[in-house]
């Protein structure tokens, strides 16, 4: 457990190569702008395609993710929720979101950025009524963490329920576990 | 000379990745020998998962030592398996094996015109590899 608490900033001080937060948040700006564009501001398709390519990434970050740090296999949805704010995104955003709304049955869980930690939206000013609506800036977050738990034999749900862009007190994101994926578990693997 | 030669295996057990290391290795007659050989032993390394006399867990087989050479083998939790062949003095074989994969999740995961699971052909990757092991001593 205090393992999996430094673990994150460790990786994060020593292994990992720096940008400057500036020009990420504006590349990633410039790439939800231009999906708006391309698909017309209709949102719901932009809210899918940001998801499809956080997919594409999780899937490939996580084998990152567990080289850099060694992590085991998780024992319960706890943990891996740790493992997800405290390593995964420690490590490539060096922040660490609160978790917190848990379900009874532990299988929900809320990761939540209060506002001002997430450094997507720094300077994003959201004015089109029907975009502050409709349109989850963030969603290649969701994304991202449905590819890498799928890699690790999770298979989840993850949306978002709220965002400080559409005038919420925090961004929320919502992930369900829906199951483990017993037939694809590698032998030799709990 | 301490790694010999270095095999990649996906989650299905599908070599994608071979490459020998220092001069003179002898070679198997038919490249599709490879392939055959990265299959059988992600078969017999899921049989030694089953066999274990005790009554707890096993991630199965770890290391197989011949006379002249010893194969060491990293699965990941997500189910590649990076094979390592060395002589039989190599020490700390476990810091290559996991070198290896931090070099993979570098520069395979992070070429996009990678598709997973497929063979590597990453030139990048060669070159950090082949890099990083003439520091192995």
């Amino acid at each position: 457990m205090s393992k999996v608490r430094t673990i994150g900033a460790d990786v994060w001080k020593h292994k990992t190569d720096k940008v400057s937060l500036e020009l990420f948040t504006l590349m990633y700006g410039s790439i939800v702008s231009q999906l708006c564009d391309d698909f017309e501001h209709d949102y719901t398709k932009v809210n899918q395609q940001l998801d499809k390519m956080g997919y594409n990434i999780g899937l490939r970050l996580i084998e990152e993710v567990l080289a850099k740090t060694g992590l085991p296999r998780c024992h319960s949805f706890r943990e891996t929720a740790d493992a997800v704010t405290r390593v995964g995104f420690k490590m490539f955003l060096n922040i660490t979101p609160q978790l917190g709304n848990w379900s009874v049955d532990n299988k929900q869980f809320s990761i939540i950025f209060p506002p001002g930690t997430n450094p997507l939206v720094e300077f994003v000013e959201c004015y089109d009524e029907r975009a502050r609506r409709e349109l989850w800036y963030s969603n290649i977050l969701a994304g991202v963490i449905r590819g890498a738990l799928e890699m690790v034999q999770l298979s989840c749900e993850t949306e978002f329920v709220s965002d400080v862009l559409q005038g919420a007190a925090q961004t929320e994101l919502r992930v369900k576990i829906i199951k483990v994926l017993e037939d694809e578990v590698p032998q030799g693997e709990e | 000379m301490g790694v010999l030669s270095i095999f990649i295996l996906s989650k299905a057990g599908g070599l994608i990745y071979h490459k020998d290391f220092g001069f003179g290795l002898k070679k198997l007659n038919n490249s599709n020998d490879y392939l055959v050989i990265a299959g059988t032993f992600h078969s017999v390394h899921a049989l030694t998962t089953r066999v274990n006399p005790l009554n707890t867990h096993s991630s199965g087989l770890l290391t197989m030592e011949m006379e002249t050479c010893t194969l060491h083998c990293l699965q990941t939790l997500t189910g590649l398996k990076f094979v390592v062949v060395t002589d039989n003095n190599q020490s700390n074989v476990s810091v290559v094996s996991s070198t290896i994969y931090e070099i993979y999740s570098d520069y395979v995961m992070k070429n996009p015109f990678y598709t997973l699971d497929m063979p590597i052909r990453c030139h990048k990757f060669d070159r950090a590899l082949n890099q990083y092991i003439s520091t192995v001593e």
